[in-house]
């Protein structure tokens, strides 16, 4: 029976487990704050994506929808971004499993790569559109266009610092108390970009294919 | 249930979820890309795999379930879909209204 209450669940994502004591504890306070500012965030991209749909035919005879979208591109990001996401699952598993604190900064340092891969597609995505002169002063489809594509890529930029100061944090630290619930929320905050990203493809760049 | 099994377990949560995510994409994207239905059926199916799929990663990346130890987050999150469906709906309505009465 102690078990069974043992392992009960007390907070959303991967939890440590009672065998990570002080850690185990903290992250459910934490964790939780953690999922305000998630669900605040949310609230945020939601604006912009309403904004987005509202401007869509707001072209002032530039560039719209299908001449941004390369669907390739487009594909490969999906891809590095997902990839990213199950390696830093794997990373977290690690940690709560008791792997050396060497082996998950090398799964943290290979989520963070695809995430860095996902970062360089866009940029170049979003230099081949200025090319074409899809800028964001161009129309108020094309701001709404660079304000929703370009927050999601700050929040990964963001995100990818942070994978940098973890794995530099559990260098120095070990895994200890907080480092350990750091990674929890950092790993929420990786996965909670993928959740975005499947809204920007959806509503932003397959539309785009539409003949 | 021992450490080792339990390790498994946890990983198998997140290949699950990655199998499922990686099918959903590809439907996705083979929809707007085949276009096999009008825009209608394709803006529709759009947007039930993009449901569906953030369901998949909600439940096994995120792991949010209806087990009671997560039911307040569960609320904070239904709560927090209410508030961008009245703020997201009404901002297109509104602003999709204004300008079919500008045109």
């Amino acid at each position: 029976m102690t078990t069974s209450t043992a392992n009960a669940n007390s907070h959303p994502g991967l939890n440590l487990g009672p065998a990570h004591g002080q850690a185990h504890k903290d992250a459910e306070t934490v964790v939780f704050g953690f999922w305000i500012f998630l669900m605040s965030d949310l609230v945020t991209f939601a604006m912009f994506f309403a904004t987005y749909a509202a401007s869509i035919h707001a072209t002032a005879g530039g560039p719209g929808n299908a001449d941004i979208v390369d669907v390739t591109s487009i594909g490969l990001q999906t891809g590095a971004l997902l990839i990213s996401s199950l390696l830093f699952g794997i990373a977290t598993v690690a940690m709560k499993h008791g792997s050396s604190p060497r082996s998950t900064i090398l799964w943290l340092l290979a989520s963070l790569a695809f995430g860095l891969c996902f970062l360089g597609l866009e940029v170049r995505d979003f230099i081949d559109a200025a090319e074409k002169g899809a800028v964001p002063m161009r129309s108020g489809y094309l701001s709404a266009y660079w304000a929703l594509v370009g927050l999601h890529g700050l929040h990964v930029t963001v995100g990818s610092l942070m994978i940098l100061v973890v794995c530099v944090q559990i260098a120095i630290f070990g895994f200890a108390d907080d480092v350990k619930t750091r990674v929890l929320r950092l790993g929420l905050y990786w996965h909670f970009l993928d959740i975005i990203w499947i809204g920007i493809f959806s509503v932003v760049f397959l539309p785009g294919l539409l003949t | 249930m021992n450490d080792r099994d339990e390790r498994a377990q946890d990983l198998r949560m997140y290949f699950t979820g990655f199998a499922a995510a990686i099918v959903l994409t590809a439907l996705s994207f083979a929809t707007a890309i085949l276009q096999p239905f009008g825009p209608m059926g394709i803006f529709a199916s759009l947007a039930v795999l993009a449901a569906v799929q953030v369901v998949v990663h909600f439940r096994f990346f995120l792991h949010i379930d209806f087990s009671r130890q997560k039911r307040e987050d569960l609320q904070l999150i239904l709560f927090t879909g209410l508030i961008i469906a009245i703020m997201v709906a009404g901002t297109v309505w509104v602003l999709g209204n204004l300008m079919a009465r500008m045109m």
